[in-house]
């Protein structure tokens, strides 16, 4: 009652700041430069923050608030443009969106799917800063009572969605999830810094892949090279099918599953250590497992959009628990908002909360608002921006290999960058290809990471508590939510077995001769094994253990496979063959000459640096692949490049430095 | 009549001597005494995430710089994190001065993989010319009732298994690590956390039982568990004087030293090899954490102008005031200051470092190479 009689004055101070023209102004220039930067994948709110962060300092506190959390904001909204219109996860948060978004697209529905999506991510935001502006007042115990074995069962929890987006055979999910927490698992490790595959001679592997490329090379560059091959536009028959107002009244029709997701994304959201990338995944597996009718998901059912992109903006609401209560942030561009809120004056920690209340609504309903205005301006700009899926793939298709080198660049800004995307990029055609499932391959990576660490510093912490006593150990151990999220994780896993037949993913797919297949199977299980001895060697126990287990449950995994495959005939699903026939088989292009294409703006980068080499691919490609004549090649790689050019200008980024460069000294944008 | 002739003239040539004296001082920056960076963005590079105490501080500076430096350039943060801040060290290590619109900041966890011959560093400190030398402190704390049986000494925390939250045992966590090892208490650490912010999650948690945080982490996260009883101060690791000498830290004057608590407790010495290497590390990891460089080749009117502009910084008179918060109350040394801690910092001796590498070994299995 208390906490209420502070509550609702705090409540009307903060509305009272936030509904005044001036900071109305500042929220919608945030929001605008939130949604002209969020749509390039990879950049996200980091880029856009560190562009204001320069003038933050001195401005007046609730105008500085705006301008941040307009920014923030929209970013999780303005991603969902890439994931949906290219098969580009733009970030962590969208890269469920793909599974369901993409394929809409393709069947010309991309303005029903866009605008349903923003509907959700309206409802989503609005929702989380309802739940948020109460919730905040008793959420410290909450966030408190989730410890390392509770984290360490939601994360178990997310993994155990690969479950239901296995695919036809679950040994192959299992497989595919093995490989995505192996590759997790390069570079340096966290606990010990020991080397698991990977040398000091070869310092970009140290640090391991970042999620920007691995998103990127296992959904984005498969379907754009399939694209590319059948030379036609993303939407089939170059024909856009329904309109915005239908997704918006298919959100309507799902609103309770729009409530449900929400309601995950808030509360996985405001779980410190967790970060955003498992909530998409669950909501999207919940999606699936609450559906009646399961047969079009992965093909392109509009309720595959509405669930994660519900979550993810619930998301960001409950991500500012951790970030304002704890002064712990939950993500990147979180920390640079607080390095912003610092320069402002305020201090995140719990005082924000007791003396403060009214600076913390500003923020909770100033993300609300930022949400409205861009879920908003978004609705009413996708039935637009879907005629993209319109155009000759091919005219967009240069472009986009532009725009996703130079996102996954921005990871490390090394030229290792772009060898490590073609790398994982090849993985994820042939994933794609052998119908192994991907989603089930990027959650092994994505909570790879956090599998590892919980479990082991859980393990260490219930030594130390069984020590104490058994009781006390026991308590830590079976908390009443580790044990509820262990039998959500135990229906999930059930549930999900048994309905995975029914999520086809990419539909039929054809089987062709044994040996494809086989090779590709072989090469992954040689890489288990070879992991699987490289972890061996390490001398410490803690970096060993965790790639050990993982990869002899792969390899077993595989000889499975693989006794199948010697007892089956060909026409046995475990061949899936993708080039054996359908779509890729009847594209007029061969798979190697268009990915050498892209191999060639990696070389000449290598050779000239980025710019000049774009340069050279853009002209070369718009030419002689797409035909164009002189004049029009020239004018559309103009474009592109200055585009590129204006664009790292303004938020300050570099681009990859070649051979070239190490001898001759150029000014930007050439270096 | 005539005085207003007179009090024009006179105005007249005030304004007159001004316009000279202004112009003369541009001059004098202009004619080899300073650089200017008008129209320019100044690069502050700094080789971690956008989460840490760096970024911070990074941030903290960055607005300042821009107002303080001639021609008022804008000045932007750039992160470049990677193995454990050796990427970005290794990056400004090839960079050569060009028009002094780029700076780097090095942090605790840059100088002591230096220190300790990582195989991944290829930097030298040596080359680099700072003008900025920032310090901090650290404070370690207890859970209240384990707190009840510290009286200034560890005599009656023998015995007890602590659990410790630790980003690794050769980053900072080394200093707190090995001092509690001294006092013959047993810290187990729970290596892997990603950030001190979460180790005192752990902490709040009831997982972890033992903690520290530096002291500006400290002043905000910490100080108000205190005040609401669920955290007991234990010692910080003090601060140095001007002769070397560990003395109280002036930002925590009540709280005694680790120097103090180790004199008061059996079996912990404050002379020997022990001490001397835990000194050496304490001395290179806390007083001068955070430093700003200027890359190889940066002639003397550069390294000027900035040591001008951050002396102005520190001038100011809300500096203080707005400091107290991000930075706790260090000193920020500039000029000759600057390269005593950046000395200090990055010089360790021999047998300290012999003595560390071969504990690090021994007791957690962790070998450099």
């Amino acid at each position: 009652m208390d906490l209420l009689a502070n509550a609702l004055p705090a409540l009307g101070e903060a509305f009272s700041l936030i509904l005044q023209p001036q900071q109305i102004l500042y929220l919608m220039v945030g929001v605008l430069l939130g949604l002209s930067v969020g749509v390039f994948p990879g950049l996200g709110g980091i880029a856009g923050l560190s562009l204001v962060l320069p003038f933050i300092f001195g401005m007046d506190p609730v105008s500085g608030l705006a301008l941040m959390v307009g920014l923030v904001a929209v970013i999780p909204t303005s991603d969902t443009f890439a994931s949906v219109l290219m098969g580009i996860p733009g970030s962590s948060a969208s890269q469920a969106t793909v599974l369901d978004g993409f394929p809409l697209a393709k069947k010309g529905e991309a303005a029903r799917a866009l605008s349903a999506a923003f509907a959700s991510s309206l409802f989503g935001g609005l929702l989380g800063a309802f739940v948020l502006t109460f919730f905040i007042l008793i959420a410290r115990p909450l966030v408190l009572a989730f410890g390392l074995p509770e984290m360490l069962m939601i994360t178990i929890l997310g993994l155990s969605m690969v479950a239901i987006l296995a695919g036809r055979l679950p040994l192959k999910g299992v497989a595919a999830a093995g490989l995505g927490l192996m590759v997790g698992t390069i570079g340096e490790a966290l606990a010990g810094g020991s080397l698991r595959m990977s040398t000091y001679d070869v310092p970009y592997l140290i640090d391991g892949l970042k999620l920007v490329i691995v998103g990127l090379g296992i959904f984005a560059i498969p379907e754009i090279v399939s694209l590319l091959r059948q030379d036609r536009a993303i939407a089939k028959d170059a024909s856009l099918g329904s309109g915005w107002f239908e997704g918006i009244r298919d959100w309507w029709a799902n609103i309770w599953l729009s409530i449900r997701c929400s309601v995950i994304g808030v509360i996985v959201g405001i779980i410190p250590g967790l970060g955003g990338s498992v909530v998409d995944w669950i909501a999207y597996g919940h999606t699936v497992q609450t559906a009646k009718d399961k047969s079009g998901f992965g093909r392109g059912d509009v309720r595959g959009v509405i669930g994660p992109e519900s979550s993810n903006n619930a998301k960001e609401g409950g991500g500012l628990v951790p970030t304002l209560i704890f002064g712990i942030p939950g993500s990147g561009s979180m920390a640079v908002f607080l390095g912003g809120m610092a320069l402002l004056g305020y201090d995140a920690g719990p005082q924000l909360i007791t003396n403060d209340l009214s600076v913390t609504y500003t923020v909770v309903w100033s993300l609300a608002l930022a949400n409205v205005f861009g879920a908003g301006l978004c609705i009413v700009l996708s039935g637009g921006i879907a005629k993209l899926t319109t155009i000759r793939f091919t005219l967009l298709a240069p472009f986009l290999f532009m725009m996703i080198s130079f996102a996954a660049f921005q990871s490390r800004q090394s030229l290792g960058d772009l060898v490590a995307l073609f790398a994982v990029g090849l993985l994820g055609i042939f994933l794609r290809r052998f119908d192994w499932s991907r989603p089930a391959f990027l959650i092994g990576f994505v909570l790879s990471d956090q599998a590892e660490n919980f479990s082991f510093q859980a393990v260490q912490i219930a030594k130390s508590k069984f020590r104490f006593g058994t009781d006390v150990g026991l308590e830590y151990v079976f908390s009443p939510i580790v044990i509820i999220l262990f039998i959500v994780t135990v229906i999930s896993v059930v549930v999900g077995i048994r309905q995975a037949k029914a999520v086809m993913g990419t539909g039929d797919v054809p089987t062709g001769t044994k040996r494809a297949p086989l090779i590709f199977l072989l090469i992954v299980t040689a890489y288990f094994v070879v992991s699987y001895f490289n972890a061996a060697a390490i001398s410490l126990q803690t970096d060993r253990l965790f790639p050990m287990t993982v990869s002899l449950v792969a390899i077993a995994a595989c000889l499975a496979l693989l006794v199948r495959m010697v007892r089956s005939p060909e026409s046995d699903v475990v061949f899936a063959d993708g080039e054996a026939g359908g779509e890729d088989s009847d594209a007029p292009h061969g798979l190697w000459a268009t990915l050498a294409w892209f191999a060639a703006l990696l070389v000449l980068s290598a050779l000239l640096g980025f710019i000049l080499a774009l340069v050279l691919f853009l002209v070369a490609f718009l030419r002689v692949r797409a035909g164009l004549s002189w004049a029009k090649a020239l004018l559309l790689s103009a474009c592109g490049i200055g585009f590129m050019i204006f664009m790292a200008g303004s938020l300050n980024r570099d681009f990859p430095p070649g051979l070239l460069q190490e001898f001759v000294n150029l000014p930007w944008p050439l270096t | 009549m005539s005085v207003t002739k007179t009090t024009r003239r006179v105005a007249f040539g005030m304004v007159a001597a001004a316009a000279v004296a202004a112009s003369a001082s541009t001059q004098a920056v202009a004619a080899g005494h300073g650089i200017n960076l008008e129209g320019k963005t100044v690069e502050f590079l700094i080789p971690f995430s956008e989460s840490g105490g760096s970024a911070k501080w990074a941030n903290f500076f960055a607005p300042l710089l821009s107002e303080a430096l001639p021609g008022n350039p804008t000045v932007v943060v750039k992160y470049m994190p990677g193995a454990g801040s050796t990427k970005g060290a290794n990056f400004f290590q090839e960079k050569r001065y060009d028009d002094g619109a780029l700076i780097f900041g090095s942090s605790g966890s840059t100088q002591f993989p230096y220190l300790l011959g990582d195989p991944r560093v290829r930097y030298e400190y040596n080359d680099w010319n700072v003008v900025l030398a920032s310090g901090t402190g650290g404070v370690a704390y207890l859970p209240p009732d384990l707190g009840a049986r510290f009286d200034g000494d560890a005599d009656d925390l023998k015995g007890i298994d602590f659990i410790y939250g630790s980003q690794g045992a050769t980053r900072l966590d080394l200093v707190p690590l090995l001092a509690w090892e001294m006092l013959g208490m047993s810290v187990e650490p729970v290596f892997g956390i990603k950030g001190r912010g979460d180790g005192r999650l752990m902490f709040e948690r009831g997982e972890a039982n033992i903690d520290y945080q530096t002291s500006s982490a400290y002043l905000k996260g910490v100080v108000p568990l205190v005040e609401a009883g669920k955290a007991v101060p234990m010692m910080s690791w003090g601060a140095l004087d001007e002769d070397g000498n560990i003395v109280r830290d002036p930002t925590f004057p009540d709280m005694p030293t680790f120097k103090e608590v180790c004199q008061a407790t059996a079996g912990c010495e404050t002379s020997g090899e022990k001490w001397e290497a835990w000194k050496a590390f304490f001395v290179a990891g806390f007083p001068a954490q955070k430093m700003v460089f200027l890359p190889q080749g940066a002639p003397q009117e550069a390294i000027d102008t900035y040591t001008a502009a951050f002396n102005a910084i520190l001038a100011r008179p809300d500096f203080a005031q707005m400091s107290e918060v991000t930075l706790g109350v260090y000193p920020q040394l500039t000029g000759k200051g600057a390269q005593g801690a950046k000395a200090q910092a990055t010089q360790v001796p021999a047998e300290a470092k012999a003595f560390v590498t071969n504990w690090l070994e021994e007791r957690y299995g962790v070998t450099l190479k």
